[in-house]
């Protein structure tokens, strides 16, 4: 990491762990979690999208199958919550691995594989909808007994504390890949995979690899997910919005970046929130929140076409203007 | 139990779903082969047409969807036109993934839009003629379907010529060729290419049309056309009018019997794989070129 890094680094941590005491209101603590859980899926997608150049338009595929392997554990099988947690990650991975093998052996890349990760997730919502072990379109109630042995806690404040601890970690992983010869692989797999393989690197196993660990990440934050909001039904758990969002907030950030996924979730849901209370105050408006889902199209638009390192990428500019010229 | 009659009915009734479907992908593939971009926005752009033909149909207008039909399909010329000029023109050099994340940005901002002015409610527009049934061997079909089906081909036989008999036509498949060999000898490339988007979103129009009367429009009606128009093209092979014709007529097939054999929710299940399997297993669809 650069210095600059490791400066705001330590800053940056202990305002992220104070915020729910400067900030105590339900609301503000909510707000909070949800920007730190998007910032963690986000940087799941981005560890495969970002780092890999794996562009996934399914990504809520990890997610789901994670969510419905812990909850039919907890509440068909009755195991506990915090054991059940860790087959959440497993099960991601191996649908990671799975998507990885099937996709790379076929040799597809950028838009094909962004399109059968998509199908994928279909396949996903369409199986969950149907079979009875995930009671259907009905969706999973998990029963509410608040304790902590039970992965349920009564203040949100945990969830919030989970959710950085979660974003953490992933920072830390895509940090990992910012300095190791996995992460360097990647990067040149990424810039231009024949010259990769040329280089005498085996893209198919670091590719594989690296959908495999973004899986198991992902798929550990369905749980989480299940644990905060006690439901689970097959459009929440495999819809297309879910995985535009990692997207989202990842390419607006900036794709490949450390910190792109949580400065972009920030910036997505400040945008987000404050669209919605504007649009509320137009005359006749009921429903604003489409509005905000239209800015961030738009959004999306404006980084592709000017911006294709994200928000970071205007730091990045900025500093090297300043410092290394 | 699948017997015989049910499989013909269920048959009859795929083919005549697939021809939508055909008018769906034609326009994809065009897209696709002249300006190899993946219009992930097909869909969303669909469901504005059909918004379209219902505001049309409803008062104070109360114009019938096929009398509609030269006015959409005019009109959503006109509006991809407009969108390839002002938005996907500028991008469209870049890298495959940066146009589908461009389309893909335009298809959450039309889908939210439509949202928003017309709210998330379902609409159906009601015509004399929706109930009226003729039966062909043991299956009954809808009469509107049967037009859809039979107007949906003779469009595409349309478009075949225009692509083979006019200058025009003959300009777009030589920009799909070779894009700058057409520069070389004249053709104003990005002109062709805009008027390329522009026909595709005109068959969307046209489709629009011919769904409405049996079928119904919200916000998110187009999602669910996009899956499938992917999945026609892969399987017809990415840039061919031929696979797309007998793709859409597959895949309307597939769709029918695999809801006949494996229930409604399941049998949904079909259309992903096949996507799924196409591409893993032969990418280049049934008419695609090696590429």
């Amino acid at each position: 990491m650069t210095r600059q890094g490791l400066i705001f680094t330590g800053p940056g941590v202990i305002a992220l762990a104070a915020y729910p005491w400067v900030f105590r209101s339900n609301y503000a603590i909510n707000v909070g979690f949800l920007i730190l859980f998007a910032a963690y899926l986000g940087q799941t997608w981005n560890i495969a999208g970002g780092f890999a150049g794996q562009t996934s338009f399914g990504h809520v595929v990890f997610f789901g199958v994670g969510a419905y392997v812990s909850t039919i554990l907890q509440t068909t099988y009755g195991v506990n919550a915090w054991i059940a947690w860790p087959f959440s990650a497993l099960a991601g991975a191996f649908t990671g691995w799975l998507i990885g093998v099937l996709s790379y052996r076929a040799g597809l890349k950028g838009s094909y594989f962004a399109l059968i990760t998509l199908a994928v997730a279909e396949v996903g919502r369409i199986v969950a909808n149907s079979v009875p072990i995930t009671k259907g379109g009905l969706g999973i109630l998990v029963r509410a007994d608040p304790r902590a042995a039970n992965f349920q806690f009564r203040d949100t404040v945990w969830f919030y504390y989970i959710a950085l601890a979660l974003c953490l970690l992933a920072m830390v992983i895509a940090w990992q890949l910012t300095r190791t010869r996995f992460g360097a692989r990647l990067a040149a797999i990424r810039e231009n995979e024949d010259a990769a393989q040329a280089l005498g690197i085996n893209s198919f196993r670091e590719k594989v690899k690296c959908l495999t660990l973004s899986g198991a990440l992902c798929g550990a934050g369905g749980t989480v997910y299940v644990q905060k909001y006690l439901y689970i039904d097959p459009s929440i758990a495999f819809g297309v919005d879910k995985s535009v969002e990692m997207l989202l907030v990842a390419m607006i950030g900036g794709a490949g970046t450390v910190l792109g996924p949580l400065i972009g979730s920030g910036v997505l849901h400040v945008i987000g929130e404050l669209t919605r209370d504007l649009g509320n105050m137009l005359p006749g408006v009921s429903n604003a929140q489409p509005l905000s889902i239209i800015v961030y199209g738009a959004v999306l638009i404006a980084i592709v076409a000017w911006l294709p390192d994200g928000l970071m990428g205007l730091f990045r500019r900025r500093s090297k203007d300043g410092h290394h010229a | 139990m699948l017997t015989p009659e049910i499989l013909f009915a269920g048959l009859i009734n795929g083919l005549m779903a697939g021809g939508i479907y055909v008018l769906v992908a034609v326009g994809l593939t065009l897209i696709y082969g002249v300006l190899h971009i993946i219009n992930f926005a097909h869909g969303s752009l669909l469901m504005l047409a059909m918004y379209a033909v219902f505001f049309l149909w409803r008062k104070p207008l109360g114009l019938d969807p096929y009398v509609a039909l030269p006015i959409v399909t005019a009109g959503s010329f006109a509006f991809g036109y407009l969108i390839y000029r002002a938005l996907i023109g500028h991008f469209s050099h870049g890298k495959d993934e940066n146009i589908l994340l461009i389309t893909l940005g335009l298809s959450i901002i039309i889908d939210n839009a439509a949202l928003f002015f017309f709210t998330g409610d379902t609409q159906t527009i009601d015509v004399a003629y929706a109930g009226r049934m003729l039966s062909l061997g043991p299956a009954l079909v809808a009469l509107p379907k049967l037009v859809s089906f039979a107007a949906a081909l003779v469009i595409c036989l349309l478009l075949g010529l225009f692509m083979t008999r006019t200058d025009m036509g003959k300009a777009i498949r030589a920009v799909a060729k070779e894009r700058q060999g057409a520069r070389l000898v004249g053709i104003d490339v990005e002109g062709v290419m805009a008027i390329s988007y522009g026909i595709g979103v005109a068959c969307l129009g046209a489709a629009a049309c011919l769904l409405m009367p049996t079928f119904y429009v919200s916000p998110t009606s187009g999602y669910a056309f996009v899956l499938i128009a992917f999945t026609i093209v892969a399987l017809g092979g990415m840039g061919s009018f031929k696979g797309a014709l007998f793709g859409g007529l597959i895949i309307g097939v597939v769709e029918s019997i695999c809801g006949l054999w494996l229930g409604e929710q399941l049998g949904q299940i079909g259309i992903p794989l096949v996507f799924i399997l196409v591409l893993l297993l032969r990418p280049t669809g049934l008419f695609g070129a090696a590429r």
